[in-house]
């Protein structure tokens, strides 16, 4: 029927001389294609929703057992089954000169009471940082940590805790999802993470500002083409160069100046993460402050103000709200970053806010014991739990910026 | 005696080589309003640009003969040209206040060269902005955003925002041209009243404009400066015949 139509009135035109007169306006047409191109634009955008939707509903499902506090999951067979790994791992490993005093540590736990159990780990967790001070063995640290990580997943599944008291452990101070009494403290982990953003935006912001600024404001036409590029490029490097990098040259330089003990910190995986985020930053803001009208800085400059203080005093704060996306897209970037915080933050769970002590990631974490977990424990579902705090986290941080940073923040800036 | 507040001698300007002024000597006496015109692209514009130095932010310009302010040559190479701009302010053809609030666009000049006393900055941006006669419109909003003014209210602004600075020659690019008869209309009221404090330059489009508020006129065509004299001479008996035919409409 419609097509009917549209050959017909085509002829009419194309017979007419005057067409304007005997254009029909009071039928509307069934344009085929402009409905498929709609529909099309229009499920791709709802598809990319339903995506994000669905990921996060699947994280957040197999994060969920752990808040279930009734105990109907059967495992009596498998526990005998595991118990036997357990020694012949423990065997095994013992071959493996780093992870020995663990697992003696391991064997000494069954005898003594739990508080002991506890601190004696938590003094075992430094004294395997001990030989990465002393940088023996710098390469291999990061390996060392996943090892053992995998030794204990498989040999001490916690099959005998319920989720309740996994739920309990949470708040407390120690990661430990893999021993006799599991402790599952992502208060730690959350902390650590927060710690080393704080760390790496307070290192790359305000260098990547200013280098944007630079770049936009001052360079001149040929220094532009240079910087630009080169710094653009830094953001299409492997994370994995990066944490090499951070890893092999940075921390022994960081400790040489700093004097610090713990050669992996927070401050070292801080400072790589900030490289990985400095194109980020860099780039929007340099595209933020050149979207500023030139006129803005006719005007700041006819009234006797110089390149400085046109560029602090007038871009800047005009920029504001794409500065601002920079640094939440930095900020993103350091949260989910995964192989650096693996490489170059020691990975030890540690609740402490100095900046010279290791720190484990969210990221790092799901990234480090995904692959080694039993499916369907505890642990397992703990770490997916991490996965949708880190969902949970970027959709808070978005909200922020949406609702504070472009509401009250720029009002006070450029006014009501 | 009316003294020479501006005075170019022998001035050439070159964009990347091409000429775009040829010979310009003028006098611009003080505390009078002195028009130029002329059809587009005659290098009104781009004069007054040279006689702050805007032109130096535009790559490839050169700039040969002497611009004197006050007897000093404002092209010497030992000449501060952020001072220079402080003397002598400009007011745009588009208004362009900053997105900052009212208050902060006319505080802003005066905060950077130094003045961070609360009741002095108030003091001088109430002066200002009673000097362009916007004082009554934002007084009671002075906190909201300047972006959110009326155009003609944004003109004025950024007459006030260059007032605060206390300059001795504004120098204005059409700033009229994008504005509303009455909105014009206050602003050539402004100009005329604000002559009695500075030596005003300004470039218009609009013949009549430069009838009504000048005491001299220019007339430019093609980079060079045709015609210059008091503004009734101009317009009732120039000496040369393209100024006649221009103000008579004959072309341009």
């Amino acid at each position: 029927m419609t097509k009917k139509n549209k050959v017909k009135t085509s002829q009419t035109r194309g017979e007419d001389i005057q067409p304007s007169v005997h254009i029909d306006i009071t039928r509307k047409r069934f344009r085929i294609g402009d409905f498929l191109a709609e529909k099309i634009i229009k499920g791709v955008a709802f598809l990319s929703i339903t995506i994000i939707v669905l990921i996060f509903f699947f994280v957040f499902r197999e994060a969920f057992p752990i808040f279930n506090t009734s105990k109907e999951i059967i495992k009596p067979a498998t526990e005998q089954a595991k118990a036997d790994t357990q020694e012949t791992y423990g065997a095994v490993t013992d071959g493996d000169s780093k992870v020995k005093p663990n697992e003696i540590n391991g064997a000494v736990s069954d005898t003594s009471a739990k508080k002991d159990v506890q601190e004696t780990y938590g003094d075992v967790t430094d004294k395997q940082e001990n030989p990465e001070q002393n940088g023996v063995q710098k390469a291999n640290s990061s390996a060392i940590t996943a090892k053992s990580t995998s030794t204990y997943t498989v040999s001490a599944g916690s099959g005998t805790d319920d989720n309740q008291s996994a739920l309990k452990t949470m708040l407390s101070k120690e990661w430990v999802p893999v021993s006799e009494k599991p402790r599952y403290g992502i208060l730690a982990l959350i902390i650590g993470t927060f710690k080393i953003t704080l760390i790496s935006l307070l290192f790359a912001a305000p260098l990547a500002i200013l280098a944007a600024l630079y770049t936009a404001e001052f360079a001149n036409k040929r220094m532009k083409e240079i910087i630009k590029p080169t710094i653009e490029l830094l953001a299409g490097f492997p994370s994995v160069v990066i944490g090499f990098f951070a890893l092999m040259v940075l921390a022994t330089f960081l400790q040489n100046v700093f004097h610090y003990s713990t050669r992996l910190n927070s401050f070292v995986g801080g400072i790589a993460m900030g490289i990985a985020a400095i194109p980020i930053i860099f780039t929007i803001t340099e595209d933020a402050l050149t979207a500023v009208p030139r006129s803005f800085n006719e005007a700041s400059l006819a009234l006797g103000a110089s390149k400085w203080q046109t560029a602090f005093f007038v871009i800047l704060p005009a920029a504001t709200p794409g500065i601002f996306a920079a640094i939440l897209l930095g900020i993103g970037r350091v949260f989910g970053e995964t192989m650096i915080a693996l490489m170059a933050t020691g990975n030890a769970a540690l609740m402490d806010l100095n900046p010279f002590e290791s720190v484990r990631t969210l990221a790092a974490t799901i990234g480090a014991e995904m692959a080694e977990v039993v499916f369907g424990d505890t642990h397992y579902n703990v770490l997916f739990l991490i996965g949708s705090l880190l969902f949970v986290f970027t959709f808070v941080l978005n909200a922020i910026a949406e609702f504070y940073v472009k509401g009250k923040l720029m009002k006070r800036i450029q006014g009501k | 005696m009316i003294l020479d507040k501006i005075d170019t001698k022998n001035m050439f300007l070159y964009y990347s080589g091409k000429m775009a002024l040829n010979n310009i000597s003028i006098q611009i006496p003080e505390k009078k309003v002195t028009a130029f015109i002329g059809p587009s692209g005659c290098g009104k514009s781009t004069f007054l640009r040279s006689l702050n130095r805007m032109n130096d932010l535009i790559d490839g310009v050169k700039i040969e003969g002497k611009v004197m302010i006050d007897s000093i040559n404002i092209y010497d190479k030992n000449i501060d040209v952020v001072n220079l701009r402080k003397k002598v302010g400009m007011v745009f053809q588009k208004s362009n206040p900053f997105a900052k609030s009212i208050y902060e666009n006319i505080a802003y000049g005066p905060k950077i060269n130094g003045i961070n006393n609360k009741h002095q900055l108030d003091e001088i941006v109430e002066t200002a902005l009673k000097n362009a006669a916007i004082w009554d419109e934002v007084k009671d909003r002075l906190g909201d955003s300047a972006l959110g003014l009326s155009g003609g209210q944004q003109q004025r602004l950024c007459i006030a925002r260059t007032l605060a600075v206390n300059p001795e020659i504004v120098l204005m690019d059409e700033p009229a041209s994008a504005l509303d008869p009455l909105s014009t209309a206050k602003i050539e009221e402004l100009i005329v009243q604000l002559k009695e404090l500075y030596t005003i330059v300004i470039v218009t489009h609009n013949m009549q404009q430069a009838a009504r508020i000048s005491d001299n006129t220019a007339f430019f065509y093609l980079g060079e400066l045709i015609e210059y004299d008091k503004t009734r001479k101009i317009f009732t008996n120039p000496d040369k015949k393209q100024t006649e035919d221009y103000i008579t409409g004959r072309f341009g």
